[in-house]
């Protein structure tokens, strides 16, 4: 077989849909690596940059309490490979993540990094998702009707809150909403859980006590993606609702609801996926303040604190941790893309 | 204006039969921030079973808002303000389209089922990421009560139909996955999917190089004859009405100016735009160093139409204190009706 008969073969094989998309995938992965790799040695340098090692901030702190003895120093001293070259301590720290599983230490609470984030980061990632979800629920539906009804009351109605949900501080709204809910409903603000339950096991009460206090930090957060994704899909449906292959499929007989979704919208959807991938980062670091303001357990606020006190191992493994999540929600996001939009994957 | 209807008398290609479709007096408007722009402005067409009825005009000169028409899909501000299209499904009943709501249900199954449509950009015109086969199938399953796995053997019946090689892989290819021609095939095959009665064809050919060109027009050609549909075919290039046309309406600024069969239209062109179009066409065996004539002028803004004929401000023997005055009426006057003051007298003299 010659190897243009093997492309023809390959070109026309019945697996070829299927074969296209896990090659975007291995190419997809194989681009992880490089970031993944970046994105640990910028963390490592943050980790270094304060004045010190961690050993010095650690035996000053400890120094009034008696201070260490030579044994322990020294076998820290080993694990973190202190002293020795930059490189050494790079792959040292790398690999107790990767091997050990362990972060390092939080200097100001003395214990391990790994039993702080993982609560804190399982919260940011359920508080993403049901962000997303929000954002999703309310732009697509509201996007789709500003398009299809373009100059419409309604289309204006839009239009007017989502230029208020993106111009109003999220910080702002978190307040007001807080207010509101305290005045008007007498609601326990601040948290996730109202304060009896807090540090109670799971049940179903408590569970609805979550419900009835999640739903505004997920409103807070999501108000000006909302808004901004309700723009981006008006303008992509405008874009599309006139195309050709709109007519067709009026020509065909479809009525409008169903050609509406079947072709214009799906066109126009790539921007929802996308917002997967930059959904979480903006959790993470641009709503620090809501969640200061909120009280609520995500890592923002950790982040933030760490960072003030100079705690190097736990602000290191909160960025590195967060940034390997974004990775793989743009990878999550790009994957979504490929499968919807067959355009991109034979790229 | 008074309008001079011919059509009281049977029509110059005297069928017995009923046409299929019958356009009196259309007139589809655009109402834009601008004005009133008229992009049909009067149409009478007979379009028949088993002929193909050419359409041909200048760009811009309403022939395709003429076939939306016809399906109710002219995109808004346009609308149709005037006249009738007169539809006869074949079992005695007549319906008029341009009654009907455009997107009620008994006008939905009319589109592609009874009248199918094909569009000039093959590129454009399929969904762009969805499956071929599944935007065929997807026809079938809106007219016919069938299952999935017999739509998809139509469909594929269908492409092997439109010639295109190895229908089945190609069932599951995306339309950028097809050159021009093959969307275009495969743009006919959703249009035949359902055995339609009348085809509109809207410049199908105008987006491919010429020897597709042929391929397509020929398929059309015999499609129609194997399946008795009218085709009701839009173009601006006279080689290929002079290659498919039966029937041929010339078409000026949203009204037709001269109809008539095709022998008739490229022996004895009467209308001096119908002559001005003839003579544009470089013909084999011609002087070299001749500057082929072209119609002087360019087809007037749809918004300052002028007064009387629309093509007097471009026509050689335009008449002053004639054709400024009044609109001419589709009059016969040789072997085709004719829309010109030029032939008026000797016509209302008999």
């Amino acid at each position: 077989m010659s190897s243009r008969h093997l492309a023809v073969f390959l070109w026309y094989h019945p697996w070829r849909a299927t074969s296209a998309m896990f090659g975007f995938l291995y190419r997809r992965l194989l681009y992880m690596i490089p970031t993944v790799f970046l994105i640990s040695v910028v963390t490592f340098v943050i980790i270094q940059l304060p004045p010190g090692d961690y050993l010095d901030t650690l035996a000053a702190e400890l120094s009034d309490s008696g201070g260490l003895d030579e044994g322990t120093m020294q076998a820290l001293r080993d694990q973190y490979g202190l002293g020795q070259p930059m490189y050494v301590q790079y792959l040292k720290w790398m690999s107790q993540i990767l091997f050990h599983g362990n972060f390092g230490i939080s200097f100001e609470k003395n214990i391990p990094v790994n039993d702080i984030i993982w609560d804190k980061l399982g919260w940011t990632f359920a508080i993403s998702l049901m962000t997303l979800l929000f954002i999703w629920m309310t732009a697509l539906p509201i996007g789709i009707y500003s398009a299809v009804r373009k100059y419409s009351a309604g289309d204006y109605i839009a239009t007017f809150f989502g230029f208020i949900g993106l111009a109003v501080p999220n910080f702002l709204l978190a307040l007001v909403m807080m207010y509101v809910a305290f005045k008007y409903f007498g609601q326990s603000v601040g948290g996730l859980v109202s304060p009896q339950y807090l540090g109670e096991p799971w049940t179903f009460d408590k569970f609805l006590d979550l419900l009835a206090h999640i739903w505004m930090p997920i409103v807070v957060v999501g108000t000006s993606g909302a808004a901004a994704l309700i723009r981006i899909m008006r303008a992509n449906l405008l874009d599309e609702l006139y195309r050709p292959y709109v007519v067709t499929a009026r020509a065909k007989g479809m009525s409008e609801f169903q050609l509406l979704l079947k072709y214009p919208v799906r066109v126009a959807l790539n921007p929802f996926v996308s917002t997967i991938g930059w959904i979480l980062p903006t959790l993470v670091s641009g709503e620090i303040i809501v969640a200061v303001v909120m009280n609520l357990p995500t890592t923002g606020p950790l982040l933030l604190r760490a960072l003030l006190v100079q705690d190097m191992y736990l602000a290191g493994s909160l960025i590195l941790l967060v940034s390997i999540l974004t990775v793989i929600g743009t990878l999550v996001s790009d994957l979504l893309l490929a499968w919807i939009d067959p355009r991109i994957r034979y790229q | 204006m008074p309008q001079i209807r011919m059509h009281t008398e049977p029509d110059q290609t005297s069928h017995t039969v009923q046409p299929l479709v019958e356009i009196r007096g259309l007139k589809t408007h655009f109402f834009t921030d601008d004005g009133v722009v008229k992009a049909v402005e009067g149409v009478d067409l007979d379009i028949h079973a088993n002929r193909t009825h050419c359409i041909l005009g200048e760009s811009g000169c309403g022939k395709s808002i003429m076939a939306r028409s016809i399906l109710r899909i002219v995109d808004a501000p346009g609308k149709i303000v005037e006249g009738s299209i007169i539809y006869r499904p074949g079992d005695g009943r007549s319906v008029d389209l341009a009654k009907m709501r455009p997107g009620s249900r008994d006008l939905r199954e009319i589109r592609g089922q009874d009248i199918a449509m094909i569009f000039q950009e093959p590129m454009s015109s399929l969904g762009p990421i969805t499956k071929v086969g599944k935007q065929i199938v997807e026809t079938i399953h809106l007219h016919r009560r069938v299952s999935k796995a017999e739509a998809k053997e139509q469909a594929i019946e269908l492409l092997d139909k439109v010639g295109i090689p190895r229908p089945s892989e190609r069932f599951e290819a995306y339309p950028f996955e097809l050159s021009g021609g093959m969307r275009q095939r495969a743009m006919i095959a959703m249009a035949l999917s359902c055995r339609p009665r009348l085809l509109i064809a809207d410049e199908p050919t105008t987006a491919l190089d010429v020897t597709t060109q042929a391929q397509i027009l020929d398929l059309i050609a015999e499609l129609k004859e194997e399946l008795e549909m009218g085709v009701l075919l839009i173009t601006h290039d006279l080689g290929v009405v002079a290659e498919v046309a039966e029937d041929v309406s010339v078409t000026y600024m949203g009204k037709v100016v001269e109809k008539g069969d095709v022998f008739s239209i490229f022996e004895d062109p009467r209308h001096p735009y119908t002559q001005a179009l003839m003579q544009s066409v470089p013909k084999l065996g011609m002087e070299k160093r001749h500057r082929l004539p072209a119609i002087k002028g360019m087809v007037p803004h749809p918004l300052a139409r002028p007064s009387g004929c629309a093509f007097r401000t471009r026509c050689s023997q335009a008449m002053a204190g004639v054709c400024d005055k009044d609109e001419p009426g589709l009059l016969k006057s040789g072997k085709t009706d004719v829309a010109c003051f030029l032939y008026q007298e000797e016509t209302a003299s008999v």
